[in-house]
């Protein structure tokens, strides 16, 4: 079995990397839209003015307090408060208020808006006669940079995953390859992994040149373990791919798989933060965000990546994305089909 | 000889159309067998059900007296009719990938050897002549040592020299002890390389044997051929057979003389009459009343 599969995985492997082409696209693509992106937010936050509500529910109270009707600040529901203190320490609220029984809020001294922000909560404070506590959280902004860097390496993960696997296995199968494979020993699960391994190197290889490149040129965060984000990118690499054999395992024509995997990316890549966090978003979004595999991702790596988390605190996203990866291939494996007709 | 193969009542019926009816036979160890018929008749859809690639709507298939399972697809090489390969691998590499996946091995050398591929073996599959191709596509087939080998139409497509180069293979490979299943809609490939043979049209076998005892079972002599325009007279009375759309009449004859001497009276000019044996394109004609590539 395990030579069998070694022989699809390395044959796959030479037909992709003597595609001078498609190799290019995959690692270039990443780079310069890394660069793109560090020219025009390189020195940049957000043009606008965030503040963290903490609050029982998800929709945000805005009868609470009169300072929520201050314009040009966007107010955000935050349910976890500590997470939302985390996020002030990197700049990505400028406040966080609790009105409720503590009577609090949380401002990062470093933080240029935040000290704007204070002001305004301040004097619609004082003119309620009531007072509120202050505590200072210390701690580097966030560059967007930064923030983008997991989203942008995740999405080029998606793409290569989906329409790699996918178009390939509907490739294979279109022109006849994949039923002079059927007429030998070899079974569709060795098909598969073989499909998923051989993927799953390349794209591993890639992003991890990717992300050295990319932290040696613009000096890129990393507060957690390279062995704990790698570990990230491999699982949730593997979902995607297994994803992409979904979509491959019946399908005979390129431009309905092409149109599928479309289907699965853009809600994907505008729902699970790629270019933008959710934080406001409605909590039926958010949640409908948690069945993309790529939401998993990027949430773990930015964990990774900006906080420091460690692989316990990823875990129960690296279970959900495992449990994704064995139901993808086992429908995948169950369903595959080997000819066209 | 040890029955190789046999295929039992095999049916498979796609919407609206009954691709192959009722149809059986049995090949014996070491021959070439050959299925023939015009495109269409439902040679390559039978031998798919035999290969295990296209699953049957009724009917069954025995290896070595054995429903084909895991020793069939080990044991077996199969030459698809239209086969992609990996881009951008080399001969070599595409050969080591098939071999890889069987547990029995052909040594990959004399293969190459054998297909005449030493000195393609370093160039990419995309750069083949279509000669070339069906070598290496051959090649593939005996990467396994199979005893048992599918062809499914090999030469078409490929120039005379070519589908003579790749007959000699063929030959060569059935004196190495192993059995052929040829699949053709080429009578003369049919009847040089194949030792049994059976006719297919519109989904079931309508003969069945060896080539020669076929014909000589069905034509007792000569066939004449004379252009139409030749002819001075109606042939009543004689059997013949029209070519419309060669503008030739066929005489079958079982005294050339007296034949000739009958025509002689019938026919202006026969300084263009050709006198030849029957062969199996006569005796597919006459089975079905249709040319086979009509």
């Amino acid at each position: 079995m395990l030579q069998r599969i070694y022989a699809v995985f390395r044959a796959r492997n030479l037909e992709f990397l003597r595609d001078r082409g498609t190799l290019a696209w995959n690692v270039v693509l990443p780079i310069a839209l890394m660069f793109g992106l560090a020219t025009i937010f390189g020195g940049e936050g957000r043009n606008e003015y965030t503040v963290g509500i903490v609050q029982s529910g998800e929709a945000l109270d805005t009868v609470q307090h009169p300072f929520l009707d201050t314009r040009y600040i966007r107010f955000v529901a935050v349910v976890d408060r500590d997470d939302a203190i985390l996020k002030v320490a990197r700049h990505q609220l400028d406040l966080l208020v609790d009105f409720g029984d503590s009577q609090q809020y949380w401002i990062n001294p470093d933080s240029p808006k935040g000290y704007f922000v204070e002001f305004a909560l301040l004097q619609s404070v004082s003119a309620t006669g009531r007072s509120i506590d202050k505590a200072q959280i210390s701690g580097d902004a966030v560059r967007y940079v930064d923030w983008v860097l997991p989203g942008i390496l995740g999405m080029n993960m998606m793409f290569s995953s989906l329409f790699g696997v996918g178009y390939v296995v509907v490739r294979y199968r279109k022109n006849g390859f994949l039923k002079r494979l059927r007429a030998t020993p070899l079974s569709a699960l060795e098909f598969i992994i073989a499909q998923v391994a051989s993927r799953l190197i390349l794209i591993t290889t890639i992003t991890s040149i990717v992300f050295m490149g990319t932290k040696y040129l613009l000096d890129t965060t990393m507060e957690g373990s390279y062995i704990t984000l790698l570990l990230v990118a491999v699982v949730g690499t593997i979902s995607m791919i297994s994803l992409g054999l979904v979509v491959a395992a019946r399908v005979t024509s390129e431009e309905l798989a092409g149109g599928l995997v479309n289907v699965i990316t853009w809600p994907m890549m505008l729902m699970s933060g790629v270019w933008f966090s959710l934080e406001g978003a409605g909590s039926f979004v958010q949640n409908a965000a948690k069945i993309f595999p790529l939401t998993h991702v990027l949430d773990s790596a930015r964990a990774v990546m900006l906080d420091g988390a460690g692989l316990l605190d990823v875990a129960p996203r690296l279970i959900a994305l495992s449990i994704m990866s064995v139901a993808f291939l086992g429908f995948g494996a169950a369903t595959f089909r080997w000819r066209a007709d | 000889m040890p029955i190789a193969l046999e295929a039992r009542h095999l049916v498979k019926v796609y919407p609206g159309i009954r691709a192959v009816d009722d149809v059986s036979f049995s090949v014996a160890e070491g021959i070439c067998f050959g299925l023939l018929g015009p495109n269409g008749a439902g040679k390559t859809t039978t031998v798919e059900i035999i290969e295990g690639v296209t699953p049957v709507t009724s009917g069954e298939v025995l290896y070595f007296g054995n429903p084909a399972g895991s020793r069939f697809r080990e044991e077996a090489g199969i030459q698809f009719q239209n086969t992609a390969l990996q881009d951008y691998l080399t001969v070599r590499e595409t050969l080591e990938m098939f071999r890889t996946l069987y547990d029995r091995k052909a040594d990959l050398d004399h293969i190459i050897a054998e297909c005449s591929l030493q000195e393609l073996v370093d160039r990419d599959n995309r750069k083949l002549s279509g000669g070339q191709r069906q070598r290496l596509l051959l090649a593939v087939a005996l990467v396994n040592q199979p005893r048992l080998v599918f062809l499914d139409e090999p030469t078409t497509g490929l120039d005379p020299q070519a589908r003579r180069n790749f007959w000699t293979l063929v030959q060569r490979i059935q004196n190495d002890g192993t059995t052929v299943i040829l699949t053709t809609h080429y009578m003369d490939e049919a009847h040089v390389l194949c030792d049994e043979i059976a006719i297919m049209d519109t989904g079931r076998i309508i003969a069945i044997g060896a080539p020669d005892a076929l014909l000589q079972e069905r034509y007792k002599g000569l066939i004449i051929e004379l252009p139409v325009a030749d002819l001075q007279a109606d042939l009543d009375g004689i059997e013949h057979r029209l070519i419309d759309n060669l503008g030739i009449v066929e005489i079958p004859s079982s005294d050339i003389n007296a034949s000739l001497n009958e025509l002689s009276t019938l026919a202006k000019d026969l300084n263009r009459i050709k006198i030849r044996q029957p062969n199996l394109e006569d005796l597919f004609l006459d089975l079905t009343g249709h040319t086979l590539r009509a």
